[in-house]
């Protein structure tokens, strides 16, 4: 391994276990398991039988193989479907919840206590099937802002949640789509009402603890008119030489003239150097610009996860309306990821902006896989986008499988893309000029990932850059 | 060399002795003497691909060289075995023959960086931007570039002429004691060889020396060298005064060559 290389690839700093006594439902996935998560979620009969009809369909569904990734066979009845720690009802003080699990959420520094809070940021903390803490909802209830677990907004919001749930990722969109229908646990809700602006930055951290169990999240996010939110979410994992399950589903709808800024930094745990263990991420995340001129922006920074399965999309049908995805994905290591965009143009004079940066080093397979798509009623669609990837060593590979379905011919589309190795001679330059080789390689990474790094949020770009141990522009001395 | 314009009473700030290097399995310095005192300007000239080049990128500590025999003392200490930032922090400064970009990084920032790491070492505060814009300002003038240049990323999309001149910008922020400069001269027009020239001028001192790497003499018409050396197949044929560039420029470097072979 060159220094190079071994920058890139840092020890994992996420992955102690935490010692809680958890209720764990035994393994397997039948009916009866979906009817008692949906008992245990307190949840109505309507979703129960949404459920189940999911579950109906994913039997006859078979699991996509043509992601450019190599695994073997899962087996869905050795997983544990439900797994939460046991503590006192949820009350309605943050007070009540298990010290252990504070400080958990503290050593990732992810503070639920509201005293010690993020400036300007609430905070839904999920550890392994249920939330067990919201920060801020009195304070973003004052502005009709509606942040909660989705299991809560299930019982105090059925109405919402029943008219948009599914909408954009249908029950039946996909094998994993599919499976986390019938099977999600936790995950944020959120609403917006018409013309607020949501004052704080909203959002949701991931944790796995649970050995041998799945993660199936479920966020749904509506910005209604003239409304904008800005959500984020961040997820680590302990390290285990199992490969656990985490397949979830987040569905956004913005409406006339609503925002939406969704950022992601995704660091389950990636296995180890051999590939042993790690998360598969297979994801299903996807946008609905339904009202004219509204805007759904997707920033995502991957730098965990054995396998990443993930194509965040935006359906632009609203007139004017713009979808974005910013991506930069990392993988060393033996990581695997096949990720990307879809971006599906139906309203006139519709723009999408894709910028994908693939880091490959170790023994790592990148693969950016994106969509675009014109409609016939799409008249003035617009599309830019610029694929770059960069290679750190020679056992690492990078692959860009740009798709393009245009049907009306004032469709304007430009495509850039380029492979650059990073190279002796650029990090010999800056050494030469004082940097350290460590600073070298910060400074090329962090110059190449730029475009995308600029979209995240002040606090995450920092968490970012730290990720990828590499120190962010403006912010040195 | 003494006695080709040199002064007898400087220090030696670098000392190359039976320096012999290989690159990719070649062997192309073949046995390098070379004695730099303080203050003094020294020019290495050479036909294409005798290892001007190689003694440059060797001495700054570029990886892909191996010293094979040999030392090169700096300051009186081994210059060989530090590592490249370490020689730039203490104060050796390579003006590239091909200075590579740096994507998505500004030219502003990137300087910054690297004075700030040299002010580190010597104890001193670092600079933030606003600090660092005064030290800029005059530094950019000596070179004739207004700021412009400075929010675009390192070297991109810079012409042959405009990656030279960030070279000697940055030497001029940097302010190193030994600066090697290699073939900084081409790819610029007269103008702009002026304005290098004035500003490696400006910038000449008792306690600052110069390595400069040449093809041509043209260069060293408006930087006057204490002492020339001719490099031919790996090793230095000759040393002289400044009329030895003179004499390059009118006989070529044959006879040099030629001379090299048969010793
Ligand atoms: N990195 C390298 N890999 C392989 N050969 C090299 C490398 N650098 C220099 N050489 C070879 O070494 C010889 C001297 O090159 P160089 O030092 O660049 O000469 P000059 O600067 O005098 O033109 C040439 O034959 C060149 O091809
Ligand atoms: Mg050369």
């Amino acid at each position: 391994m060159t220094s190079i290389e071994a920058h890139v690839q840092q020890p994992y700093k996420y992955g102690f276990v935490t010692d809680i006594e958890s209720e764990v439902v035994p393994a397997g996935l039948n009916e009866d398991v979906i009817r008692l998560i949906s008992a245990k979620k307190g949840e109505p009969e309507w979703m129960l039988a949404w459920r189940l009809k999911a579950y109906r369909n994913w039997l006859k569904m078979s699991e996509p193989h043509w992601p450019n990734v190599k695994y073997g066979p899962i087996d869905y009845q050795a997983i544990s479907y439900y797994a939460a720690p046991k503590q006192k009802p949820k009350l309605d003080s943050l007070d009540q919840v298990d010290p252990k699990l504070v400080q958990t959420f503290e050593k990732l520094g992810i503070p639920i206590e509201e005293q010690k809070r993020l400036t300007g940021v609430a905070v839904d903390a999920v550890f392994d099937s249920v939330s067990v803490a919201t920060t801020f909802q009195a304070e973003l209830a004052k502005y009709g802002v509606i942040f909660m677990p989705i299991s809560q907004a299930i019982r105090e919001h059925a109405d919402l949640v029943q008219q948009y749930v599914g909408t954009v990722v249908p029950y039946n969109d996909n094998f994993f789509a599919a499976l986390n229908s019938a099977v999600f646990t936790d995950g944020s809700f959120v609403y917006v009402p018409k013309g607020v602006r949501c004052p704080l930055e909203l959002s949701t951290y991931f944790r796995i603890n649970a050995s041998s169990t799945g993660q199936f999240e479920r966020t749904l996010i509506i910005a209604d008119e003239g409304s904008y939110v800005s959500y984020l979410e961040g997820c680590s994992a302990p390290m285990r030489d199992e490969n656990q399950l985490h397949a979830a589903v987040v569905e956004l709808v913005a409406l006339d003239r609503a925002t939406i800024k969704y950022s992601t930094i995704q660091n389950w745990y990636p296995g180890d150097e051999e590939g042993k263990g790690g998360i598969y991420n297979f994801v299903t995340k996807r946008g609905k610009c339904a009202g004219v001129n509204s805007k759904i922006s997707w920033t995502q920074v991957e730098t965990g996860s054995a396998i990443t399965w993930k194509y965040p999309g935006c359906i632009l049908q609203g007139d004017n309306s713009i979808g974005e995805f910013y991506s930069v994905a990392v993988t060393s290591r033996k990581q695997q990821a096949d990720t990307g965009t879809k971006m599906i143009h139906l309203g006139k004079n519709t723009r999408s902006t894709i910028v994908s940066k693939g880091i490959s080093a170790g023994r790592g397979q990148n693969t950016y896989r994106g969509l675009v798509k014109i409609m016939k009623g799409a008249e003035g669609a617009r599309n830019y986008s610029q694929c770059d990837s960069m290679l750190i060593g020679d056992k690492c590979g990078a692959h860009t499988f740009p798709y393009i379905d245009v049907r009306n011919s004032t469709a304007i589309m430009e495509h850039e893309a380029s492979t650059s190795k990073i190279g002796e001679d650029q990090i010999f330059y800056l050494r030469q000029r004082g940097l350290s080789a460590e600073d070298a390689v910060s400074m090329i990474v962090n110059g190449f990932c730029k475009e995308v790094f600029k979209e995240l949020p002040m606090e995450f770009a920092v968490e970012a850059t730290r990720l990828l141990g590499i120190s962010l522009e403006g912010s040195v001395g | 060399m003494p006695g080709h314009g040199t002064r007898d009473t400087g220090h030696a700030l670098l000392e190359v002795k039976g320096l012999r290097v290989a690159v990719a399995g070649n062997e192309i310095l073949k046995g390098v003497d070379l004695a730099i005192r303080e203050g003094e300007v020294h020019a290495i000239m050479g036909p294409n691909g005798s290892g001007k080049s190689t003694l440059a990128q060797v001495l700054a500590g570029h990886p892909a060289y191996t010293v094979l025999a040999g030392s090169a003392k700096y300051e009186g200490k081994g210059l060989l075995s530090m590592k490249p930032e370490e020689r730039a922090r203490a104060g050796v400064f390579l003006a590239f023959q091909y200075p590579v970009e740096i994507r998505g990084i500004t030219n502003s920032y990137f300087l910054r960086s690297a004075l700030n790491a040299l002010r580190r070492e010597r104890g001193e505060p670092e600079l933030d931007p606003i600090d660092f814009l005064q030290v800029l300002e005059q530094k950019l003038k000596a070179i004739g570039w207004d700021d412009s240049m400075m929010n675009r990323p390192v070297n991109e999309g810079f012409s042959g002429g405009e990656k030279k001149r960030n070279e000697i910008l940055q030497l001029a922020v940097l302010e190193p004691r030994l600066a090697i400069l290699d073939e900084t001269d081409s790819g610029l027009d007269i103008d702009a060889l002026k304005t290098v020239a004035h500003a490696v001028n400006q910038l000449r001192g008792p306690k600052r020396s110069f390595l400069i790497v040449t093809h041509y003499q043209r260069l060293l018409n408006h930087i006057t060298p204490d002492v020339v050396h001719v490099l031919a197949d790996g090793r230095i044929v000759k040393s002289g005064g400044p009329e030895l560039a003179h004499e390059l420029e009118a006989k070529g470097y044959d006879w040099l060559r030629d001379a090299a072979m048969v010793s």
